[in-house]
């Protein structure tokens, strides 16, 4: 395969991510009047982890979505690599930001394979072989070379969120968005998903993690944001969020899901 | 047993169905076809556009395609056939010459289309959001996703209604005749039922009956094989599987494994 984009390939499968700076400022999300984010201010730094905590309705994934504009921001600015992308194309912008879902949202006709080769073919242009190599190598780098022609509905969700995890890094994203990418999964299928999540981030990928997995945060975050009612209440390291809550919300929180 | 041969001799008169046989079969047969499948496939093509406007976000593009729907559903077909098919002869003539068969098709397609584009919309409806959802974050247009994601499952998911709306086309298509078609354009009903008038015995009909039937009823059958077909699918054996080895999975394939 070859060197493209943002990523480097070191060693045989070892490969190095070179994630963007990711800048929320003054966001806000309205779905029409009711402003469900209100004005989240956000910096990721290149290649660290950000994970967002928070009870649900939250605004969480309202918020995520305002970062690759599936949610259009009302107000506020979002900056990847330092410079705005409000003006952007959006289907540019998303090009260069991959998004794992809650449900996979694989496409249940195509194979695993295809499922990761379709956006580099199709959205990219790549060609056809080269599509298919890109595919290759994503899958085999999340676990799946043997499953590579087997359907969706033939994995286990565990291998089926990898499989996802593999379609959004075969656009070579500067930045991965991952929405409770762990909760509609069996307890066991759990820790091979964020296995690969803290493999990723260990590997230089900038990642936001909308997450209820606690541990995770704690373990893998660079920083943890925990959201309420639409807003970010506390932001900081996870030692700072988990052992030294600043707030009442954030102190309920934690002692209703640790 | 008078009733018997009463019988036999109305519907199933041998002779008169083996003199009307060569003709049901060369003409009648071939344009309840003809007439069918052409109005069959463009339905389909128009009944595509017809869907995809129908789900539009814009309320201007969704509207027509409402209205041309509920007119061509909601009237009788036989009144659309006979106002297309009279109506329009004017126009037609200029076009096709004056065989009113071109008219026929189209009327056909009027009707099959509309209720063909319910389907596939009811089919692209189907699928879940996150299909849509899961092609824009990747980049991809609105069009795109469509043609490349959505559109497809949909319309897998409704062949069974598909091939049932065939079905109500080739029935359908008996009513043409209202239209006088010329001899050699006539389809089994006429076929059948000039016979029936010209020898005053009903077995001509019966005949073109049977066919309508060979016609229809292993297509009702297709259509729950493909539904079973479409529901189950053909799997992948994959033998036994462990979610306890998914961790491992990750560990054998790839040299990195030295987060947490
Ligand atoms: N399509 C919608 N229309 C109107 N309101 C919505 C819509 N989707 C979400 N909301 C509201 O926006 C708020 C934030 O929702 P969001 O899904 O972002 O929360 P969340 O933190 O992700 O919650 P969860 O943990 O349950 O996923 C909620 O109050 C929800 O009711
Ligand atoms: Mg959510």
């Amino acid at each position: 395969m070859s060197t493209i984009d943002n990523k480097t390939t070191t060693a045989a499968d070892e490969v190095v991510y070179e994630g963007s700076s990711l800048e929320l400022e003054g966001v806000t999300l309205a779905y029409g009047d009711v402003e469900v984010v209100r004005n989240v201010s956000l910096k990721v730094a290149p290649g660290t982890t950000t994970c967002v905590i928070g009870p649900s309705g939250s605004g969480k994934s309202t918020l995520l979505r305002g970062i690759n504009r599936l949610h259009e921001p009302k107000s506020g600015d979002v900056r990847v690599a330092g410079r705005s992308v409000l003006k952007d194309k959006p289907d540019e912008l998303r090009r260069r930001i991959g998004m794992v879902f809650q449900h996979f949202n694989l496409f249940p006709d195509h194979t695993a394979l295809e499922n990761v080769a379709l956006a580099p073919w199709k959205v990219k242009g790549q060609s056809k072989a080269q599509a298919r190599q890109v595919a290759e190598d994503r899958l085999r780098e999340v676990g799946l070379g043997e499953r590579m022609d087997h359907r969706p509905r033939d994995l286990s969700g565990g291998q089926q969120q990898r499989v996802a995890i593999a379609r959004a890094l075969a656009m070579h994203p500067e930045v991965m968005l991952f929405d409770e990418a762990t909760s509609a999964l069996d307890p066991e299928l759990v820790k091979g998903v964020l296995r690969l999540m803290a493999d990723l981030c260990q590997r230089g990928m900038t990642m936001v993690v909308v997450t209820h997995e606690m541990g995770f945060a704690r373990k893998v975050a660079d920083q943890v944001v925990f959201m309420d009612e639409g807003e970010v209440v506390e932001a900081g390291t996870p030692d700072d969020i988990f052992d030294n809550p600043q707030s009442d919300r954030l102190r309920t929180f934690l002692s209703e899901v640790l | 047993m008078e009733f018997l041969d009463n019988l036999g001799r109305t519907f199933f008169d041998v002779e008169a169905m083996a003199e009307v046989l060569p003709h049901l079969l060369q003409t009648g047969l071939v344009n309840t076809l003809v007439l069918s499948i052409s109005a069959t496939i463009i339905g389909v093509v128009v009944g595509m556009v017809l869907a995809v406007l129908g789900i539009s976000p814009v309320r201007w593009v969704r509207a027509p395609a409402r209205i041309y729907t509920d007119i061509f559903r909601g009237l009788p077909e036989i009144l659309t056939i006979l106002l297309i098919g009279q109506g329009f002869y004017w126009l037609s003539q200029d076009l096709f010459g004056p065989s009113p068969y071109p008219l026929g098709i189209i009327a056909l397609s009027l009707i099959s289309s509309a209720y063909i584009g319910e389907i596939f919309r009811s089919g692209i409806q189907s699928v879940e959001k996150g299909q849509m959802e899961a092609c824009r974050a990747l980049g991809m247009s609105y069009g795109r996703a469509m043609a490349l994601v959505v559109v497809p499952q949909g319309v897998r998911r409704v062949l069974p209604a598909l091939v049932n709306q065939f079905i109500s086309i080739v029935k359908a298509s008996s009513l043409v005749y209202f239209l006088g078609l010329m001899v050699g354009e006539r389809e089994l009903f006429r076929v059948g039922q000039d016979a029936a008038v010209l020898t005053g015995n009903l077995s001509p009909l019966v005949l073109a009956g049977i066919f309508y039937l060979i016609i229809t009823v292993p297509l009702t059958h297709l259509v729950n094989f493909i539904d079973q077909r479409f529901r189950t699918g053909r799997r992948k054996p994959t033998g036994p599987t462990s979610g306890l080895k998914e961790v491992t999975e990750l560990e054998d394939k790839k040299a990195v494994g030295t987060a947490s």
